[in-house]
């Protein structure tokens, strides 16, 4: 959405009839090299709590290429949480690729009329939702934070961050169906797997062709190299971060989060004016333009708290927030405060830590 | 070879402030800049240029002080500059923006057939990156996002051939001309424009193109109108139901500090105090 849109009067609103028609809650399951995203599952788990409100079905779409292992990740979506599944199968489906994926998802919303439907804020998910939205000229909000459903028109208002993440705003879209929202990975809780789920409520698989042949589509996968993850953080799965901000004054005292981290097995993360600074990698960016995190314990030194920061961290269970000014707005969600200065604070936590650890593991 | 770069002009994100009691943005002062993620796009588009040949036009929709992007954009070594500006586009969505962008670049086709559209990944104020899809699927172009390299383009056959970011590796796209392309972000680094591209940034004529110009007739399409989607409301985030426990000793000493939020910390967090005997075991 432009940042520049004025903000509309709420208004007492009736919805085309022909739109009313568009009944149910859309996850679209993103898998790669026979992997689900994760995101698919947390979406699952969102998409149930808005299919609850309006009262409706919530179902998984798997667009996949046969031998790809739809069937399985049908089943997978039942345990957490879809009471039914489109399922298209095609041998144009192997490999992601926008043309043929657009086209059947275009396809099967039109066939099958959802009214909400949301996809991960992924490379894949971010791609194809641009390229739905836009086929079928509805609206679509980015990067969501929260989603929830007004009752008096069934609108879903999504919430996001916007002005680069220093206010958020609540974005409806009235008159257009499907309503749709991409969502980042982590910022939903991932539901409880329900094994055998699918059974127990009798969850159906509604297969759908796609008439596409592989000649008419333009675009090539000549290869895929995967990422050799090895020596890349992995901020997102982390159960314990320490994260530094601008705060630590200093390239140098960066080494300060680092020596807790190492202390406590943690990942090192830091807030986007660090990374802008070049004190830490991109992949370590905690926030709306990095990574969302949902750690046991995140612990911040010398962040402020800003909007884009908070909305990438605030899932963390236990929030331990260092800061020299009693003001800064992390205090407002952090569970634990110190007031004081980061560079002392720390290198006193990694004792403590050190020595608390110590003891467990003799008394263990 | 003529690539056409779509680029935005947005304010400077690490400079905006809210202001603390009406919680609206304050804008005064704050400095507006090309959106960092066009650069990627425009350097791309410009080594093309001097590999290939041909042109580079940059365009972008906004309000006429969009101009000084435009001018920067051609200091880097952008041959043409279209500010496409009308009170009719206020209030654009991205479905709305794209339209208006994907009718003035049909428009400029019409006189210097394009090869290939260029967007940043996405922009540091929207953070939507729905913009360049919306244009390539509103001018049926093949589309190509988060590009991290451009391996080769053969004018002859009329392909190109791109490394793709995919989430957990990269893919090697192969596609025909024209197409879209998203540059991703530190794929490449921005010139440092030459003194007759500084020199020529300031006297070049600017084209400036209202709804008419940029080929658009239907005004349901654009602006507000053409904007499925409606902001309901702008917000700052509420304080947790409670406040922050704050950690203090009588001494002062970090040391002791430290030790007071251990201890307090595995009375009120089990899952904390587990995971720590985890990493201890």
């Amino acid at each position: 959405m432009s940042n520049d849109a004025p903000v509309k009067k709420k208004r007492k609103f009736e919805l085309d009839p022909r739109l009313a028609a568009y009944k149910g809650v859309w996850v679209f399951i993103e898998h790669e090299r026979g992997q689900v995203h994760p995101v698919s599952w947390e979406l699952l788990g969102e998409g149930r709590k808005l299919a609850d409100m309006l009262g409706v079905e919530l179902a998984g779409v798997v667009l996949a290429a046969p031998g790809d292992d739809g069937q399985r990740f049908c089943h997978d979506a039942f345990a957490y949480g879809a009471d039914l599944c489109y399922l298209m199968e095609s041998p144009v489906l192997k490999d992601y690729r926008n043309d043929p994926y657009t086209r059947g998802m275009t396809e099967l919303v039109n066939t099958y009329q959802p009214e909400v439907l949301l996809l991960g804020a992924t490379t894949q998910g971010r791609d194809l939702a641009g390229s739905v939205a836009t086929t079928l000229l509805t609206g679509l909000t980015a990067d969501c934070t929260s989603l929830t459903i007004d009752l008096e028109n069934r609108s879903l208002a999504a919430t996001r961050p916007t002005f680069g993440g220093s206010l958020l705003c609540t974005i409806v879209t009235l008159n257009y169906r499907p309503q749709m929202a991409t969502v980042r990975p982590r910022v939903m809780a991932m539901p409880e797997r329900q094994e055998g789920r699918g059974a127990l409520i009798n969850a159906r698989i509604v297969e759908h062709p796609l008439a596409m042949a592989e000649e008419s589509i333009i675009t090539k996968v000549l290869d895929y190299i995967p990422d050799d993850s090895r020596d890349k953080p992995q901020l997102p799965f982390a159960d314990i971060i320490v994260s530094g901000g601008k705060g630590l004054a200093k390239q140098e005292n960066f080494q300060l989060v680092w020596d807790l981290a190492r202390v406590l097995g943690a990942e090192v993360g830091a807030s986007r004016p660090v990374v802008q600074a070049g004190w830490a990698e991109l992949d370590r960016q905690v926030g709306q333009s990095g990574k969302t995190v949902r750690p046991k314990l995140y612990i911040a030194a010398g962040i402020s708290g800003a909007i884009q920061h908070r909305v990438g961290m605030e899932g963390a269970d236990c929030i331990i927030a260092i800061n020299n000014d009693p003001n800064a707005p992390i205090f407002d969600f952090a569970h634990y405060g110190i007031v004081g200065d980061a560079l002392q604070i720390l290198p006193a936590l990694t004792e403590a830590f050190r020595q608390k650890l110590a003891t467990t593991r003799r008394a263990g | 070879m003529h690539s056409v770069v779509c680029i935005k002009q947005v304010p400077d994100s690490a400079q905006i402030r809210v202001h603390p009691v009406t919680n609206t943005i304050m804008r005064q002062g704050v400095p507006a800049i090309i959106n960092p993620y066009d650069l990627f796009a425009l350097e791309e588009a410009l080594r093309l240029k001097d590999k290939h040949g041909g042109r580079v036009t940059v365009i972008t929709m906004g309000p006429p002080q969009a101009e000084a992007a435009l001018r920067k954009a051609l200091s880097y070594g952008a041959d043409e500059i279209i500010l496409v500006t009308d009170k009719a586009f206020a209030g654009a969505d991205t479905l709305a923006t794209s339209f208006a962008l994907a009718s003035a670049i049909r428009k400029i086709d019409e006189t210097h057939p394009v090869t290939l559209v260029f967007t940043g990944k996405q922009t540091i104020d929207g953070d939507t990156a729905q913009v360049g899809p919306g244009i390539a699927k509103r001018m049926e172009l093949q589309l190509l996002t988060y590009v991290s390299r451009i391996n080769e383009l053969d004018g002859a056959s009329g392909t190109i051939t791109v490394e793709r970011r995919a989430e957990g590796g990269v893919q090697l796209l192969k596609t025909a001309l024209p197409c879209l392309v998203t540059m991703l972000e530190g794929t490449n680094e921005m010139r440092r424009g030459s003194l007759p591209d500084q020199l020529r940034a300031a006297r070049h004529e600017l084209t400036r193109w209202d709804r008419v110009a940029a080929g658009i007739e239907d005004v349901t399409k654009i602006g507000l109108k053409g904007s499925p989607t409606v902001v309901n409301k702008v917000f700052t985030p509420s304080p947790r139901a409670e406040k922050a426990e704050m950690v203090t000793v009588d001494s002062g000493r970090p040391a002791d500090l430290a030790v007071e939020l251990i201890a307090r910390l595995g009375q009120r967090f089990p899952v904390v105090e587990a995971e720590l005997a985890r990493r201890a075991g």
